[in-house]
């Protein structure tokens, strides 16, 4: 698939010849599953894995839960306790499935996090990066969808501001959001559709996931110096790169498991430390908590969505223009739609040539204060919206946009790169030589396996 | 390796502001909450089985008459790493309650089967849950570093609170509003726990505060009632993942070393 020149799977067997005449299917496992890999890739580029892994584990518990959870107003918060309570490892099913929502999210922001700063977007792979966002976005559509199941209280509330938004929309907005809840407010028709969809979107994601992985297995994976792996003959590409098989796997399967061993502390000894109390109290249209808080993976965009108060000059501004139509909480709307949208267009948005943000000096500090703003957003989120966290969430707001729309323009122009390495068998040879300087390794007689 | 520990460090700092989503409810309270020691709490704590009987006890003789625990089944409270009453107490306990049968369409004796019955009063929230659904603990800036330390603090919530009575009273429209220090503000519920109040079985002695330990261990016990099973599979997962992790990385090790090695010389 590929564009790397490698060996290629050569059915053996008569009955391997019938197969690959009829359908290629073990051709395309082979291919996939030897595509060649740079060999200097770092820690970073685990979170793949992990993340194909947390879908499966998601699709898994959430296909069980399903079994048990009846989706009515009436009986959503009981069969969950009933699944806590009855039925067989529920509990673990049930809180896996919670934490396995957080882990998700946790392990996609760190992994948009080093597209971002090895400039993984740049071409050729700017499709694998929309394809990449198209995911995260149906990953909060679900995640949203699945937090109003449990019909606590956060997931009412939630539900109404969240689907509010839609509502702020001028003209349709009403509309809109009563086709989105099915009735004039947060009701059993919600529940319903939200469950169906929950169901559904995961499998959507299966879909782009595998459209994910086939565009970068078209361009080949990015590197951490960002220079492409030579393509001339096998014998050059060969010096660039391994075969994912085994050696990527079993790199990427020790990362997981790592991982894996993390997420089960949280799960099993402190499984509602990430989650809201008021979650635990069932739904009550006639209670509005003292606090409306988002899980935490959404408090960034939550605190964009909010930092847009009406005495904004901003604002006030494009409510002049616009004779009223866009009021303080649109605005918010289209700020916090917009966030994420520059985020799609990042790979027209940055001009620089230079790949990796190894070999960009002034580019690093704006990244890593744009992943200390995101901290700061992520907080600000959580905090209630009113006094010095409304200004907190403006500035930080700010600098997200600026990042996407000034910064990553103007440094590709100002900005004087580093040199970067002419091949990745050098920065590989130049890392192999600084890690293991000890030099104990050369004393090792095993011989080297043929391959 | 400057930019792996810049990431790690970057990953530990979202792990920390991850917190404060579970954040608002405790910001909103505002009270004072003591830390209460708890037999279940850390990874090797375990319910104390008497305890658990005598919050029971303590649930039957104080709460009952206001709150309910429509989630927790009779039979439940045999099970093992529960209250673990033997059969026969808990059927004669299941007894002593009428529930609303449906299909007869009247009231009958429950069954182990049944549920303890819903709240009486319309104002009293059920307990099922209410050691899951309070945060004794938040901050400092909404950070959670607190609860990450002490634990959310839901029973140490349920046992300040019921020993937070300040004495102050309130009229308001016709109403008694009593002030409590765990709360923070002025509540609907009169204090209910006095010194003796209830005759232990096993001889504790009933103090206000014990009393109110125990009914705090039984109702995190009614809101999770398989902590001791969890935090098992939590052991279990840890050693077999920590097994897994030390082998992968000697695979990954001896995977590598060969290409490194080829590297290095050349």
């Amino acid at each position: 698939m590929s564009g790397i020149p490698h060996d290629h799977y050569e059915p053996k067997s008569n009955g391997a010849k019938w197969l690959h005449r009829r359908l290629p299917i073990v051709s395309l496992i082979y291919d996939t599953l030897m595509i060649p890999t740079p060999k200097n890739l770092n820690w970073m580029w685990i979170w793949g894995v992990v993340l194909v892994f947390c879908l499966v584990l998601q699709i898994v518990t959430g296909v069980v839960l399903a079994m048990h959870y009846t989706a009515d107003v009436d009986l959503a918060f009981a069969s969950v306790e009933h699944i806590m309570r009855n039925v067989n490892s529920g509990h673990m099913m049930r809180y896996i499935h919670q934490n396995g929502a957080m882990l998700f999210f946790f392990a996609v922001y760190l992994h948009i996090f080093r597209g971002l700063y090895y400039g993984s977007y740049k071409a050729p792979r700017e499709v694998t990066w929309i394809i990449g966002m198209l995911i995260y976005i149906l990953m909060m559509a679900t995640a949203f969808m699945g937090y109003v199941l449990p019909w606590g209280q956060m997931s009412f509330w939630g539900a109404t501001v969240i689907t509010g938004l839609f509502g702020a929309i001028p003209g349709i907005g009403d509309m809109l959001q009563a086709w989105l809840l099915g009735g004039p407010a947060v009701d059993n028709p919600t529940l319903t559709r939200f469950f169906s969809l929950h169901y559904l979107l995961p499998f959507a994601i299966l879909g782009l996931v595998l459209v994910h992985i086939w565009a970068f297995h078209t361009t080949g994976n990015n590197n951490p110096t960002g220079v492409e792996v030579r393509r001339n003959s096998r014998e050059e590409a060969e010096k660039d790169t391994l075969p994912f098989w085994p050696y990527f796997v079993i790199k990427d399967l020790f990362a997981l498991v790592v991982v894996l061993l993390i997420f089960w502390i949280v799960v099993a000894f402190m499984p509602n430390f990430l989650g809201h109390t008021d979650n635990y109290i069932e739904a009550d249209p006639l209670v509005t908590p003292a606090e409306i808080v988002p899980e935490w993976y959404f408090l960034p965009f939550y605190a964009i969505l909010r930092a847009f108060t009406s005495d904004v000059w901003v604002v006030i501004a494009a409510n002049w223009v616009t004779f009223g139509l866009i009021d303080a909480t649109f605005f918010g709307v289209l700020a916090m739609f917009g966030a994420i949208f520059v985020m799609v267009l990042v790979p027209w948005l940055d001009t620089s040539r230079v790949r990796s943000g190894r070999y960009r000096p002034m580019f690093k500090w704006w990244f890593w204060l744009f992943i200390v703003n995101f901290v700061v957003l992520t907080w600000a989120g959580a905090m209630p919206a009113e006094g010095i966290y409304t200004t907190i969430a403006l500035i930080g707001t700010a600098y997200w946009f600026a990042y996407f729309l000034v910064i990553l323009p103007l440094l590709g122009v100002f900005e004087k790169p580093l040199p970067e390495p002419d091949t990745i068998e050098e920065d590989f040879k130049a890392t192999v030589k600084k890690t293991s300087g000890n030099g104990d390794q050369g004393l090792k007689p095993e011989p080297v396996p043929s391959e | 390796m400057k930019l792996k520990q810049l990431m790690l460090s970057a990953a530990a700092a979202m792990a920390l502001v991850a917190v404060p989503a579970s954040e608002a409810e405790a910001a909103k309270v505002g009270g004072e909450v003591t830390n209460f020691d708890f037999s279940f709490q850390g990874p090797f704590g375990t319910y104390d089985r008497n305890q658990l009987q005598r919050g029971l006890q303590v649930y039957r003789e104080a709460c009952a008459a206001c709150h309910g625990l429509e989630y927790v089944a009779f039979r439940t409270l045999s099970d093992p790493d529960g209250p673990e009453l033997p059969e026969d107490q808990m059927r004669a306990l299941a007894e002593q309650y009428e529930v609303w049968d449906p299909e007869l369409r009247e009231y009958r004796t429950a069954e182990q089967t049944d549920h303890f019955p819903q709240s009486q009063l319309e104002t009293a929230p059920d307990l099922s849950l209410m050691t899951k659904a309070r945060a004794g603990f938040s901050g400092p800036y909404g950070l959670g570093i607190n609860q990450l330390l002490k634990g959310i603090g839901g029973p140490e919530y349920v046992a300040s609170m019921l020993l937070g009575y300040t004495g102050e009273e309130d009229m308001q429209a016709g109403t008694m509003f009593y002030y409590n220090e765990a709360y923070g503000g002025w509540l609907s519920m009169a204090p209910v726990l006095s010194d003796g109040m209830v005759q232990y079985a096993d001889g504790t002695e009933a103090t206000a505060e014990q009393m109110a330990l125990d009914v705090a261990a039984f109702l995190t016990w009614t809101a999770e009632p398989k902590m001791m099973q969890r935090k098992r599979a939590g052991f279990t997962g840890v050693i077999f993942l920590t097994v897994l992790a030390a082998l992968l990385y000697l695979t990954n090790k001896k995977l590598w070393a060969p290409v490194k090695r080829r590297a290095k010389e050349s």
